[in-house]
């Protein structure tokens, strides 16, 4: 690893967090260089929100430590206070008062005069596409104005670090998409992102690097693609002419792949797995090779692709943990 | 710019793109001002309070109508059988009554504070670079007009009612002074538990448990003198008591300077200590 501490917007090793007997946290590190967008990737309860609590400076680790450009989250909290900004898995924002007051509020509150505060606040509920409800309080605003809302917030005094703790649960595809875009205009100014998510295709689309996070413990770190090919090549998708032959196609790409067949609900569809590890093969070559012994057998294809794995299956592949289901699955 | 965006749909939601152009001019100009003051960033929450009690006014029922009921029904309820009439007891209860009153909506900070929490607004601020406990000293500061706002309440139908305090308005608004200040000290009492308590309900029961005995317990109502020695002990050290012989003595016209003594020294002993739990708490939340 690098140790080019100016270009890390976070470093952790060993952060522990304990709740009484449960282990929220058990030894996280992370290296997240300044200006992409680093996904922590878990399902509920992995402990994502207790990580970032402790690096936005709400919660102290009860072991190992962590520095935010360069400044200890504990010893030095006040000037990685100044760095950051948290838009919360729960509104971080008042629902009683209204867009504007909310900004207008936190904007007094990071040093602006009112005058400059009310600037500031009508300046990012136009950007946000909020004026009309500016005036309307908070706990009447759709989820995905609240998301935006909660963002804005966020970004009163450019943050050099923006922790988003699952910024889209909830939201319907038309607000993620606008959250996603947000996400994506913010780093492209230059803003580090640590963004959480139990949702694969939202770390896959925003994350330049990503750690999956399972039972308090950084289980896989990497880029979307080296994740992917840890667990496979990816996979090719056929679809037949005849429904009849797929018997007959089955075994030629058993064969031919040497891995598993997946008869697809569609009758005329079905997906083997491309093997990663094949002989130093690419998948593309492997691939071919499968449509060519499927003509050679007689077998007309209609339509074919080649897919990358989806992060969904590199998932199920690391926290696979049914076999040891004895640690502790009680705590919520 | 002429791009073709098809904007100003019907409805607003629906509308919304968000642009490079647009955003990226507001995280360009979102440089950092510098920090405020603690006492502006106090000012600022207590600000936060104010605009709360604009949006919920329902919260000033307990500043308004418990009182009101708790004047007339003592005053009633009592003033016959201990001071031969209404009258006569009311230039003993009001300033006592006005006391308990005040000192019992103190308890609603600890539930402002433990509200406040479940929510997550408190996340966002604990994560700004500000004067740590400004938030929770802002909060009090918008307390101390809700206790303003109970005073006047109480003071206007204790008036109506036949009050009539020899110190004139000048002990009154003493009086109401030190019952503020002491008030605003006693509070961090409850932001304390309104920290480390799980529920609003909790909070809520806890107080009770302290506030019943503290201000029932006293001299608010008779003469400890009839009271037998080891509850005289007790009214002896507790500074509700004290409070209310200060704030009486004031509004009386004959000010005493022991007792007046006695409550703020209290007041700087509760606040020091539970001020220091209370941020003990808020820090490590």
């Amino acid at each position: 690893m690098s140790k080019h501490r100016g270009d890390l917007a976070i470093q952790a090793s060993g952060l522990i967090k304990t709740f009484g007997k449960t282990k929220a946290v058990r030894g996280i590190d992370l290296e997240v260089p300044a200006g992409t967008v680093y996904g922590v990737l878990g399902p509920n309860g992995a402990g994502k929100t207790t990580a970032v609590r402790m690096l936005a400076t709400l919660l102290r680790p009860d072991g190992g430590e962590a520095t935010v450009f360069g400044h200890d989250i504990v010893r030095e909290a006040d000037a990685v206070r100044g760095k950051v900004s948290l838009t919360g898995q729960y509104a971080s924002i008042d629902e009683d008062l209204t867009g504007t007051e909310n900004l207008v509020l936190l904007g007094r509150l990071l040093g602006h005069r009112k005058p400059g505060a009310r600037k500031r606040a009508a300046e990012l509920l136009e950007a946000f596409g909020l004026t009309e409800a500016a005036d309307r309080q908070v706990k009447n605003y759709s989820g995905g104005m609240r998301r935006r809302i909660d963002i804005a917030a966020s970004i009163i005094k450019t943050p050099e670090l923006l922790f988003l703790d699952e910024p889209t649960t909830g939201l319907d595809p038309r607000s993620r998409n606008q959250v996603w875009d947000i996400v994506r205009i913010i780093v492209a100014q230059g803003t580090t992102v640590l963004l959480t998510t139990q949702y694969l295709d939202e770390a896959d689309q925003l994350a330049s690097r990503i750690a999956v996070i399972d039972q308090g413990r950084v289980i896989a770190d990497g880029t979307p693609g080296e994740l992917k090919s840890s667990v496979g090549a990816g996979s090719v998708h056929v679809r037949l002419r005849d429904a009849a032959q797929r018997p007959e196609a089955e075994r030629v790409l058993v064969r031919t792949l040497g891995t598993d067949v997946t008869l697809e609900p569609e009758p005329v569809a079905l997906t083997a797995r491309i093997s990663g590890e094949e002989s130093g093969r690419g998948a593309a070559e492997q691939a071919s090779r499968a449509l060519h012994e499927l003509a050679a057998a007689g077998i007309t294809v209609d339509d074919f692709s080649l897919g990358q794995p989806s992060l969904d299956e590199v998932f199920l592949a690391l926290t696979d943990h049914t076999a040891n289901p004895t640690d502790e699955e009680v705590a919520a | 710019m002429t791009t073709a965006t098809p904007e100003k749909e019907t409805a607003p939601s629906v509308a919304y793109v968000p642009t490079a152009e647009g955003l990226g001019a507001v995280l360009a100009s979102g440089e950092q001002p510098p920090r405020p003051s603690a006492w502006s960033a106090s000012v600022t929450f207590g600000w936060r309070a104010m605009l709360k009690i604009k949006h919920v006014p329902d919260q000033l029922f307990d500043v308004t109508a418990f009182p009101i009921m708790m004047t007339l029904m003592f005053t009633y309820l009592f003033g016959g059988a201990l001071a031969g009439s209404t009258g006569e007891y009311l230039q003993f209860l009001l300033p006592g009554i006005l006391v308990m009153s005040i000192v019992m909506i103190t308890m609603y900070t600890g539930v402002g504070v433990n509200t406040d929490i479940e929510k997550g607004v408190f996340d966002r601020f604990r994560t700004l670079p500000i004067w740590r406990p400004s938030a929770l000293v802002g909060a009090l500061l918008g307390d101390v007009c809700r206790y303003l706002i109970g005073s006047t309440v109480i003071l206007t139908l204790g008036l109506i009612l036949g009050f009539r305090p020899e110190g004139g308005l000048t002990g009154v608004l003493l009086g109401v002074a030190l019952l503020v200040a002491f008030s605003f000290a006693f509070s961090w009492i409850w932001t304390m538990f309104g920290l480390f308590l799980k529920s609003e309900k909790s909070v809520m029961g806890v107080s009770m448990l302290v506030l019943f005995p503290m201000t029932f317990l006293s001299n608010v109502f008779v003469n400890p003198e009839t009271m037998p020695g080891w509850l005289q002990a007790f009214v002896d050290v507790n500074p509700i008591a004290h409070l209310v012989a200060a704030v009486r003595s004031l509004m009386a016209g004959t000010p005493d300077g022991g007792e007046i003594l006695w409550t703020l020294i209290s007041g700087g002993v509760i606040l020091a200590i539970f001020g220091t739990l209370t941020m003990r708490l808020y820090n490590r939340k």
